[in-house]
């Protein structure tokens, strides 16, 4: 327990000693609110479906816990060019509590962002039309993070450079982030994007967040639920499996 | 303590080490050699549970390392040849970690992270964030780590490289005392072989992946017919310069790496 709380610890830290990515973290999700929100806005509006700001708020949040965990997983590759990966590779400790901690901790971390930016929201006109939802956006924020801390450390530990990195970025994290519903409703939308949408884990933390905050509902707060504790175990384990088998 | 045999690791087509066997007797100071590239590193790898063998069979304490990895791993500490510090922690940080990592109770801890810190010099900057140290102190660092928990077998990998004097006198005396007071086993690699010629008990030498000769320093020299270890040294591997992989091949291999492919 000592090991997961020092690594969960070490994540902390990292982040609150760096003043740059505390800011950009914050300030990237700002932009496309402010941008997208208030750009979009007037046709969506056009388009009878309401206030865009209000719909997109939770979608935000979404995608800065969904950045910040992937990231901190993937943060292994620093860990791997700065060598202190070798340092916990030879440690007496099982490799899964390693796993744990350093997800767990990346996972706070998103959580803490995604509040933040829900604060920033907030100031920017969002207003949620039940806020006894909130402790229940929160859990689905939380898992949110599991998730795609627990699929960053899989991935992280499969990477060995920077081209890798930037792969990954491009195929796999914007994708989740644009086929999520993040953006835009996911009804009547073409066979092909539904599909891809449906596959998404994202797309069940955004709809659940959108269903307990503002009662627009896609899937249903508890597919939505029981689909992330599912994928949050299946990366967990992926994320387990990979991790043991790192070689330097 | 350390009983290797017939060990073999081959990345690709390249034999990095081929059918090596060795022991090490408990308390020994075993200094292991070769020229850059002769597969020193790699062993050490295998050896301390990052690189799976290709065949061979590793035991440490009689514990096999690739069944009773966990168990193993508390046997022995390491200091690594490159880095493998958190340079966005504080120096008394990363000796924290280390110290938790290891099970090293807190008020131990405390005590020989102090203890280590004065020894090597660091403790005035321990609150410092390592990435602001220059490359002598990182080492150091690095070394006062690896003596935080007492372990059975103590790897070196190129422990003196980048330091000066004062500090290589210094992890040396402190090695013989822990090799003395503790009776741990110490594995070493250097490339000063007036180091390895003062400290070891006994010397491997390595070349192209294979043992080339075993002995104590004394008997090394002896079958050579030479004076110095220097000389055994370059008798047994050739005076031709060695280099690591070029840089070209290097990156190739590394692409091929990026999927975990290239490198079983």
């Amino acid at each position: 327990m000592n090991v997961v709380y020092i690594l969960w610890l070490r994540e902390m830290k990292r982040y609150v000693r760096s003043r740059v990515q505390l800011m950009v973290s914050i300030g990237q999700p700002t932009i496309y609110l402010l941008a997208l929100g208030f750009g979009l806005g007037p046709v969506f509006q056009r388009a009878g479906s309401g206030n865009y700001l209000q719909f997109m708020a939770p979608g935000v949040i979404g995608m800065t816990i969904l950045f910040a965990s992937i990231f901190s997983g993937i943060g292994l590759l620093w860990d791997r060019q700065f060598g202190f990966l070798k340092e916990m590779l030879v440690a007496p400790v099982p490799r899964l509590e390693i796993m744990v901690g350093r997800a767990l901790g990346g996972a706070m971390v998103a959580v803490i962002q995604g509040v933040l930016v829900a604060i920033v929201c907030v100031v920017a006109g969002f207003r949620p039309v039940h806020w006894s939802g909130a402790p229940l956006a929160l859990v689905f924020m939380i898992l949110i993070a599991v998730v795609f801390a627990a699929l960053g450390v899989a991935i992280g530990s499969t990477l060995q450079d920077m081209q890798g990195f930037q792969l990954i970025m491009t195929f796999l994290v914007m994708p989740i982030f644009f086929l999520s519903g993040a953006l835009f409703p996911l009804k009547g939308l073409p066979t092909v994007l539904a599909v891809l949408t449906t596959i998404d884990p994202l797309s069940y933390g955004i709809d659940g967040m959108r269903s307990v905050l503002l009662g627009i509902v896609h899937f249903g707060a508890v597919t939505d639920l029981v689909v992330l504790a599912g994928a949050g175990s299946i990366f967990l384990l992926a994320g387990a499996y990979c991790f043991s088998r790192i070689e330097m | 303590m350390i009983q290797v045999r017939n060990l073999v690791k081959t990345f690709g087509s390249f034999t990095a080490v081929d059918d090596v066997s060795f022991d090490v007797a408990q308390g020994e100071i075993f200094a292991f050699l070769g020229p850059n590239g002769a597969g020193k590193t790699t062993t050490i790898k295998m050896l301390t549970t990052m690189l799976k063998p290709n065949s061979g069979d590793i035991e440490l304490d009689g514990l096999d390392v690739r069944k009773r990895q966990t168990e193993a791993r508390k046997r022995f500490g390491i200091v690594f040849q490159d880095p493998s510090l958190d340079g966005d922690l504080t120096a008394r940080e990363n000796m924290e970690f280390h110290g938790v990592l290891y099970r090293v109770p807190h008020a131990l801890r405390r005590q020989r992270t102090e203890e280590l810190l004065k020894l090597f010099e660091l403790w005035d900057r321990r609150d410092a964030q390592v990435k602001m140290f220059s490359g002598g102190m990182k080492r150091r660092l690095e070394i006062a780590r690896g003596f935080l928990h007492t372990p059975k077998i103590l790897f070196l990998d190129e422990p003196t490289l980048g330091l000066d004097p004062q500090s290589r006198n210094q992890l040396w005396t402190h090695v013989k005392q822990v090799n003395q007071t503790e009776k741990v086993t110490v594995f070493l690699t250097t490339h000063y072989m007036d180091e390895a010629d003062r400290v070891a008990d006994r010397i491997g030498v390595i070349d192209h992946g294979k043992m080339v000769a075993q002995g104590t320093p004394k008997e090394i020299k002896e079958s050579c017919g030479v004076e110095s270890l220097e000389d055994a040294f370059l008798k047994l591997t050739g005076s031709a310069t060695r280099n690591e992989n070029a840089s070209s091949t290097d990156q190739l291999r590394q692409f091929a790496r990026m999927w975990n492919r290239g490198k079983g």
